[in-house]
């Protein structure tokens, strides 16, 4: 072991106190604990491909066999064209609904320890993993519009476009995984994350417009489909992934109850987040 | 000034006291060991004084921040290894340390520097780009050692740092920590069950026993306390903590259960 002294002083910068505006240095912190998202996706790439065939089998079989049946009024729109921005939002869903097992599993290891005790606010580490939930859900994306246009989905391919629609993947990632992020605060194991996901899931993707319209649900469904945030979520992709936007509401408004529900949820997490570690 | 600076600490869950009025005062450059059976009180202790659980009441103050007050201030000057493990296995050696120089705002123009001495400081340049998950456990607990030390901090806590470890690997442990306080005047607060540990690396000792300081002194001081001539650090422990057997303590299985997966770990 040979023995090197640092050159600068003890904890130089300690005393400096702050030297970045306080949201500047929530946005480096939060970008930080996004890297480190990133770094170990990086190292096990296999897991993305593992994740995309769900999907892919949703479009090619569910799709396929509703599409010849024509039993669902999607208006001018083929099912295929109506329901892909759906199964993109349903695996983004899924995917991110167990984000919570991560963090369990990190707290088991006392990775996360690490992180809270360091000066990075812990909203800010909220943050970071959700935009990393966000990065691992762009590989679907890939996938997903392969598959659909292979299918003859009519996708607007206008990289403004896909860029739009990027970035509601990381947006609907980020509130699903900031949520299941909340539900491990709470439950604190793997059985108990697990089990809520679980139940969470099917009512999410059912009680929302992703594969049929809500205009066709009993009036108490169609009220619980509009609190979805994943309804939200879906009809942006509507207006943004084809080349006919077919969306029933404005994207700004989508958009904007997207942004307001992880915001709101971000900050309570942060504020719960200490609880995985006491 | 002290370093740490502990008066009539307290932590109630529910109506169980887990740490019961702890008072202390670490000097710079002190090594000091926190004793006591599964369940006493050690992890809960040092979880309020890194700033990870809230106390109950009582105040501690760190390199002159005040814990729960002064958070930020505390969490930059404190280093932390915590029992379980710390690194992340699906990263390489150096990335765990850039995150780490990030998260702490370790200055983008000395950051490789800063981490490259680091990784030499602990003997650990040679395989920085590997897979920490391919690390033996003696590298692992330094790679830690590296991460806790990186900002430069005043003050390290180490719980059980030891756990699990063969005895080289231990001895090289000891050996760092002690490298640390003569390199930087680090003061460092850990615990341990290893009497021998206990006795070899720590000016003082205190011995905690159902949330309660039970002793604290030198180790030679507290051996002499021990009515036997050529007492060593188990008859303290022994002494001090002899009607455990007949106490029931709860949070011991979680302890355990932790204590038994790090050595697993590490093994």
């Amino acid at each position: 072991m040979t023995r090197q002294l640092h050159d600068a002083p003890l904890n130089d910068w300690a005393n400096r106190g702050r030297v970045t505006a306080p949201v500047e240095d929530f946005i480096a912190k939060a970008l930080v604990a996004a890297e480190l998202e990133v770094r170990k996706l990086r190292h096990d790439p296999v897991q993305l491909f593992t994740r995309a065939v769900q999907p892919v089998l949703w479009l090619t079989i569910f799709g396929q066999v509703f599409t010849q049946v024509r039993g669902i009024p999607t208006g001018n729109l083929s099912y295929i064209d109506f329901m892909t921005p759906g199964i993109l939002a349903q695996s983004v869903l899924f995917m991110s609904i167990f984000t919570g097992l991560l963090v369990i599993w990190e707290k088991d290891l006392g990775i996360l320890h690490k992180l809270m005790v360091s000066p990075a606010p812990k909203p800010a580490l909220v943050l970071g993993k959700a935009i990393g939930a966000g990065v691992r859900c762009l590989s679907q994306l890939l996938i997903i519009y392969i598959v659909a246009a292979l299918m003859g989905v009519a996708i607007n391919w206008s990289p403004l476009a896909m860029l739009g629609v990027a970035l509601v993947v990381m947006l609907g990632a980020a509130l699903f995984s900031t949520f299941s992020l909340i539900v491990a605060c709470w439950a604190q194991t793997h059985e108990r994350v697990m089990g809520v996901g679980q139940l969470m899931m099917m009512p999410l993707f059912f009680a929302s417009n992703a594969i049929y319209p809500i205009s066709i649900m009993p009036a108490w469904l169609q009220v619980v489909s509009q609190l979805n945030p994943l309804t939200y979520m879906v009809d942006a992709l509507r207006n943004l992934m084809l080349v006919e936007p077919a969306g029933s509401y404005s994207l700004g408004l989508s958009v904007s109850i997207l942004v307001s529900v992880a915001a709101v949820l971000i900050a309570f997490c942060g504020r719960l987040y200490p609880r995985l570690v006491r | 000034m002290a370093m740490i600076e502990i008066q009539e600490l307290t932590k109630r869950f529910g109506t169980k006291t887990a740490v019961d009025g702890f008072s202390l005062t670490v000097e710079p450059g002190e090594v000091f060991g926190l004793l006591g059976p599964n369940g006493a009180g050690k992890s809960t202790l040092i979880k309020m004084l890194t700033t990870l659980l809230p106390a109950s009441s009582g105040r501690a103050t760190i390199a002159g921040c005040e814990v729960g007050r002064q958070s930020a201030g505390v969490q930059r000057r404190i280093g932390y290894v915590p029992q379980a493990l710390s690194v992340d296995g699906t990263l390489t050696g150096y990335e765990n340390l850039l995150i780490l120089a990030k998260l702490y705002g370790v200055p983008r123009r000395q950051r490789l520097d800063r981490i490259h001495a680091a990784l030499n400081y602990v003997g650990l340049d040679t395989v920085a780009n590997r897979l920490v998950n391919t690390y033996s456990g003696g590298m692992i607990r330094r790679l830690e050692m590296a991460q806790a030390t990186l900002h430069r901090p005043p003050v390290l806590f180490l719980d059980e740092p030891t756990v699990g470890l063969d005895p080289v690997a231990r001895k090289t442990m000891w050996d760092l920590i002690l490298q640390l306080r003569r390199d930087y005047q680090t003061t460092v607060f850990l615990t341990t069950h290893f009497m021998e540990e206990a006795d070899v690396l720590c000016d003082r000792i205190a011995m905690l026993y159902n949330g309660q300081q039970v002793a604290m002194g030198t180790p030679a001081a507290l051996k002499a306390t021990v009515p036997h001539p050529e007492a060593t650090m188990d008859d303290v422990f022994i002494h001090y903590t002899r009607n455990l057997l007949t106490t029931d303590n709860e949070g011991s299985y979680r302890d355990t259960s932790t204590t038994r997966r790090t050595a697993q770990r590490l093994g």
